[in-house]
């Protein structure tokens, strides 16, 4: 079977980081998936994947010069599927608190802080570089791409700022990092996102590819 | 606790992994990509290449193994040696890098760390520490492989890369590594005294209790090892070793052996967990 029977995954580059696993991993579970920075494939999509390392102002920027921020809602309230990214997490939400950072895309309510530097005066090494373990909060994992994933399973994440949502009911794992509990994986409608990378955390990280794209019927 | 990464590291020269005693006389041992995938399989947290030539007109191969293990392997993997600029940097994260490790150009241009990370994201900026000791409590930092001498004190330029936005330091004891003959535990504690970022700990490991030495302490964040796992390897898998570049009688004697217990990733792990060190498994 080809790919024109395939539905298109379009992978946003928004000219920060690498995509070059996220891209690997779309084709190693046999997604029909490219990489644009163009707002016509993003509106042509069936489906989207906001991947990102870096910096949140910087990544805000760059999505809405390309004319992305606004191409994103608009496919996201249409019910396209989106899978976010540790930074593509955090775009998701309201507001940053880092200096100067600002909005979001305001699709989850909620706000990012950064880890703090000390907890009960012991240091904290930030980033928080490492394979954690994620476990269930509010919503169980039966309907959602961490189907074959069990509670404390090990993610990689690599990140120095975390999501706080407004909002209890779309948190779907956590994680503790050094004493600080955050949220490390949500879910709202057509949007799933992760904090960690599963692209980079081995064969289960791949499971949630797998499963992502079963449920939105994309293989 | 913590969960403690676990790190492989492959020198590269040319189309091959080498493996030397102070960073320097190295060994051809075989292909980079057989090593990477047992790695994997044996549940590797990250792998970390280092171009220990880098000379430009070979830089193509490193990139060649870069991609080939990107495309197969799904956990982080960090590049260094001989990256020197934006440009460097932007090409190996294109061909599927993770992150970069940078060292020599970092000494001669510290501004280069701090351009990269606000680039790239901190996350994105290793910086390499090569540490030879120069007296009780005093380190000095090298260059190219234990080679350049900088005259800059280690501890000071630890925090400096620190303030300049890296996102993780490594550090290595070029006295010890590839001896086999433990980590500097002294070197290692006080460095991540210092600095705010996670500290990987390079140098020394000549068996699996080396590493529960290291962290019972709490002085690293994660850990680097080559030649305890490389000789592992070859020890299983005898037909892979290399006949490329005339080594052979050389691995087959072992030489280098006598001062390790090569132990493969998955017994190191065993031995962390039996001693309450959190690791993924």
């Amino acid at each position: 079977m080809g790919n024109i029977d395939k539905k298109k995954v379009v992978i946003i580059d928004y000219k920060l980081g690498n995509l070059f696993s996220v891209k690997q991993a779309c084709d190693t579970v046999g997604m029909n998936a490219i990489i644009s920075s163009d707002k016509t494939d993003v509106l042509n999509a069936d489906a989207l994947i906001l991947p990102g390392v870096g910096a949140f102002l910087e990544a805000m920027t760059n999505l809405k010069q390309l004319g992305l921020a606004e191409a994103i809602i608009e496919k996201v309230n249409n019910n396209t599927p989106l899978f976010g990214v540790c930074l593509g997490l955090q775009l998701l939400f309201s507001e940053s608190e880092e200096f100067g950072a600002g909005k979001g895309l305001d699709l989850i309510s909620g706000v990012i802080k950064k880890f703090p530097d000390n907890l009960e005066n012991r240091k904290i090494m930030v980033p928080h570089i490492a394979w954690n373990t994620i476990y269930k909060f509010e919503q169980n994992w039966s309907e959602v791409p961490l189907i074959d994933l069990k509670n404390d399973d090990f993610m990689y994440f690599i990140h120095s700022y975390y999501v706080k949502p407004s909002d209890n009911e779309c948190i779907l794992t956590k994680t503790n990092y050094d004493g600080i509990e955050f949220c490390s994986a949500v879910t709202k409608n057509n949007i799933f996102a992760t904090q960690f990378h599963p692209e980079k955390s081995a064969a289960k990280g791949i499971s949630i590819y797998k499963n992502w794209a079963i449920i939105n019927n994309l293989l | 606790m913590k969960t403690i990464r676990i790190i492989p590291r492959l020198d590269i020269k040319g189309p091959n992994l080498v493996k030397g005693i102070h960073l320097e006389g190295l060994r051809v041992l075989g292909k980079p990509s057989d090593f990477a995938k047992y790695y994997y399989e044996q549940g590797a947290d990250e792998l970390m290449f280092m171009d220990v030539v880098a000379s430009l007109y070979e830089r193509n191969s490193l990139h060649d193994i870069i991609s080939e293990t990107a495309k197969k392997i799904f956990i982080p993997i960090t590049v260094g040696g001989g990256l020197r600029s934006i440009s460097d940097i932007k090409e190996v994260l294109r061909v599927g890098a993770d992150k970069v490790c940078l060292n020599t150009a970092a000494i001669k241009n510290p501004q280069l760390i701090r351009d990269a990370s606000r680039m790239f994201g901190s996350s994105t900026i290793v910086v390499a520490i090569e540490a030879i000791k120069e007296s009780e409590g005093k380190y000095l930092a090298y260059t190219d492989n234990g080679r350049e001498y900088t005259g800059i004190d280690v501890f000071e330029w630890a925090q400096k890369v620190d303030e300049l936005g890296a996102g993780e330091i490594v550090i290595t004891s070029v006295d010890r590594e590839g001896t086999g003959q433990g980590f500097d535990i002294d070197l290692i504690t006080k460095i991540r005294s210092l600095v705010s970022i996670p500290v990987i700990a390079h140098g020394g490991a000549g068996k699996s209790q080396d590493i529960v030495n290291l962290l019972k302490q709490e002085s690293a964040d994660a850990i680097m090892v080559s030649s305890l796992f490389h000789y592992h390897f070859i020890k299983e898998n005898e037909s892979k070793a290399s006949t490329l570049e005339g080594n052979v009688e050389f691995l087959k004697q072992k030489r280098n052996f006598h001062t390790f217990e090569p132990s493969s990733i998955n017994d190191s792990k065993k031995l962390l967990i039996e001693n309450n060190i959190k690791v993924r498994f």
